[in-house]
């Protein structure tokens, strides 16, 4: 046993995966350690609020203001505030004024704006503009006026007697305050999904959820596969030829379809995350069984089983001792494989809809679902379901980068 | 062996395996009948693929017949049960052609060796008295047990491993051992040593040895009475100086031509 796990760690392949599964597992453990909040908690009044460090500007009020003098502030201000079609706007009307368009740069916003303060004239009738356009660029005007002013912000507050807004203090251009002196302040690596819940949080909850069913369906099947495998094998005859009925007839029906069947019936109100891995390992044991039978009927005319027959042993004896450790390897390798099938399994059934009812626990199919029912795709709120997919296939190359390792080891004809 | 009373130990009559159905079906054995005597030392030789380890199967009872009856000690055979095949694996035993492949790798030689002192009712020994008997054993085909425990089978050569085996047999003391082509795997200098040791263990313990092989110099070599079989069936039999010194059929003429002589030319005319 210890050989084999020190052979194991000399395949590259084995490591990598053992690396990155290693590193999902520790996350979904120590994440919740260090922070705490409930992960399908509510806190954003709206959807789908994008990445970003959120300040919360009352309290930014009232921390103490510090003044820093930054030659490009204003510059940056205004840029952040003029669009797209502004720039453009602008320039169309620079050179429909008679600046040649070649020095016109919408890129460089001091310039722009220079050369609109300059020229502008709401004075000047441009021929063919309509009226609504040039009551457009003089509501532009008034607003980079706006933006240009310099002068502080009043913070006023009502007095509760008079209602007369009273001056409290005022905020200038130049005024910063230094992230770590304001109490609130929250950090939404991957925003809020579209019920308002942190994804982060959500995400690494889900995985733990998702693993879970990967490995109580994963264990089922392999539990299931295992056992009959063996007694078919090893006995033969009538109770092979029963068993091997049952696995073909599995075999033929497409095991999704039973499992959506399954979990139809049950019904929303009974379907736990323990219901789905249960049903999702008692639909894919099928083949895990047909092959444990062959490897079994290869091995039970071997020397060794022969002998150890004649030495007296029990079936029960032979089968645990002279059969599973040679198709251990095996089905070490078969189980990871299960875990794996089990997670894309659940997060199938959850994008149809037919997962685990949605208010308990959030797995990663059900993060999927509610993306896509909220339509984040098409949207293009990438950080509801992105994250989702790249753990979801984190978890099954990491799972199958360790199986391909094992296979290296255990399969002789496959080491370099 | 003419001096002892013979007694019939093992008796077959009509025994028949056929593998497989309609079209594919293979005949292995057919219709084979036999007595072999108490105390004797019997080979059965054929070529690859004439019958002779199903034989040897159907007779340790690993699988079973489709045809045919099978006395042990003038009684029909009985292993319908776990319990009345352990009875039945006490009286016969065997030794495989494969040394390599005859050993579970996952377990350590002691636990081999134990199973043999706990088959003969010694499961609740002293481990001194255990330790004792398989230094005997060991010691009988010279090995050391001191060197070999705690070690696993692979780890010893192939000669050590089938000496092993043999150590095995001396501790279970079966009436019947077959040795199924027990050196064929096996280089020549360790081959007369694996030989004289079951020789030497039947003496000891008096035992009746069953010979499966390919090898007709050999059978001559070894055994009291000898039985060559072609395609499942026996086509001469009788004491072993009757058969190969006067054989009678062409198939027995040509295992006999098959074995290469030192100072002779090689007759390969028939083969």
């Amino acid at each position: 046993m210890k050989h084999f796990i020190r052979q194991a760690f000399r395949s590259p392949n084995f490591v990598a995966g053992f690396v990155i599964f290693a590193v999902i597992l520790l996350t979904v453990f120590i994440y919740p350690l260090i922070i705490t909040d409930p992960p399908l908690e509510i806190i954003g009044q709206g959807t789908f609020f994008e990445p970003g460090i959120y300040v919360n500007v009352y309290d930014s009020i009232g921390s103490p203001h510090h003044t820093l003098k930054l030659s490009d502030a204003a510059a940056k201000r205004i840029a952040s505030r003029l669009g797209d079609d502004e720039r453009l706007a602008i320039k169309e009307w620079l050179v429909a004024a008679g600046i040649p368009e070649a020095e016109v740069d919408t890129e460089n916003t001091e310039r722009l704006i220079d050369q609109w303060v300059n020229t502008y004239d709401p004075a000047v009738k441009i021929p063919g503009m309509t009226n609504a356009r040039r009551n457009y660029y003089i509501r532009l005007e008034t607003s980079l006026r706006g933006l240009l002013s310099t002068e502080g912000v009043s913070i006023a507050a009502k007095n509760a007697e008079t209602a007369a807004l009273e001056e409290k203090s005022t905020v200038t251009q130049s005024d910063y305050v230094n992230v770590r002196e304001v109490p609130n302040v929250r950090l939404l690596l991957l925003g809020t999904d579209n019920f308002g819940r942190d994804v982060l949080t959500e995400l690494i909850a889900a995985t733990g959820v998702s693993l879970q069913i990967g490995f109580v369906a994963g264990i089922i099947a392999t539990l299931i596969g295992l056992i009959l495998g063996l007694v078919s094998g090893y006995v033969g005859g009538l109770v092979d030829d029963v068993i091997m009925f049952v696995t073909n007839l599995f075999t033929v029906i497409p095991s999704f379809v039973l499992l959506i069947l399954i979990s139809f019936s049950i019904g929303q109100d009974k379907r736990g995350a323990v219901t789905i891995a249960v049903v999702i390992g008692f639909t894919s044991w099928v083949w895990t069984a047909r092959a444990v039978r062959s490897q079994v009927v290869s091995l039970r005319n071997r020397d060794h089983v022969n002998l150890s027959k004649l030495s007296g042993h029990s079936i029960a004896h032979i089968i645990l001792n002279d059969i599973l450790p040679y198709i251990a390897s095996y089905v070490v390798m078969a189980l990871i494989l299960q875990i794996s099938s089990g997670i894309l399994a659940e997060a199938g059934l959850s994008i149809l809809g037919l997962g685990p009812r949605t208010t308990e626990v959030p797995t990663l199919g059900l993060m999927m679902n509610w993306a896509m029912i909220y339509q984040a795709q098409i949207l293009g709120f990438w950080w509801a379901y992105f994250p989702v997919i790249v753990t979801i296939a984190l978890i099954a190359f990491s799972m199958n980068l360790m199986n391909t390792g094992l296979d290296q080891v255990f399969n002789p004809a496959l080491r370099e | 062996m003419a001096d002892k009373r013979k007694q019939v130990c093992l008796k077959g009559t009509g025994l028949t395996k056929v593998f497989g159905i309609g079209r594919q079906q293979t005949v292995a054995v057919d219709h084979v009948d036999f007595e072999f005597y108490e105390g004797e030392i019997i080979s059965i030789v054929g070529e690859s693929g004439s019958g002779k380890t199903t034989l040897a199967k159907m007779l340790l009872g690993l699988i079973g017949t489709t045809e045919g009856d099978i006395y042990f000690q003038g009684k029909k055979r009985d292993i319908s049960s776990q319990k009345k095949k352990k009875e039945y694996w006490k009286n016969i035993q065997a030794i495989f052609q494969d040394p390599f492949s005859s050993y579970n790798i996952f377990n350590k030689i002691d636990s081999v060796l134990l199973d043999c002192i706990h088959m003969r009712g010694g499961k609740k020994l002293p481990y001194a008295k255990k330790l004792e008997l398989m230094t005997e054993a060991c010691g009988f085909v010279n090995l050391k047990f001191e060197e070999l425990t705690n070690k696993y089978p692979f780890e010893l050569s192939g000669g050590q491993m089938q000496r092993l085996m043999i150590a095995r047999i001396f501790l279970l003391k079966p009436k019947i051992l077959l040795a199924d082509e027990p050196t064929s795997m096996i280089d020549a200098c360790s081959r007369a040593t694996i030989l004289d040791m079951l020789m030497q263990l039947r003496d000891e313990i008096d035992m009746t040895l069953i010979f499966i092989t390919h090898d007709i110099g050999l059978a001559y070599f070894v055994s009291d009475s000898v039985y060559i079989m072609e395609r499942g069936i026996f086509v001469e039999r009788g004491s072993a100086d009757e058969v190969i010194l006067h054989p009678k059929e062409a198939y027995t003429q040509r295992l006999i031509n098959d074995v290469p002589k030192i100072y002779e030319e090689w007759d390969l005319s028939t083969v």
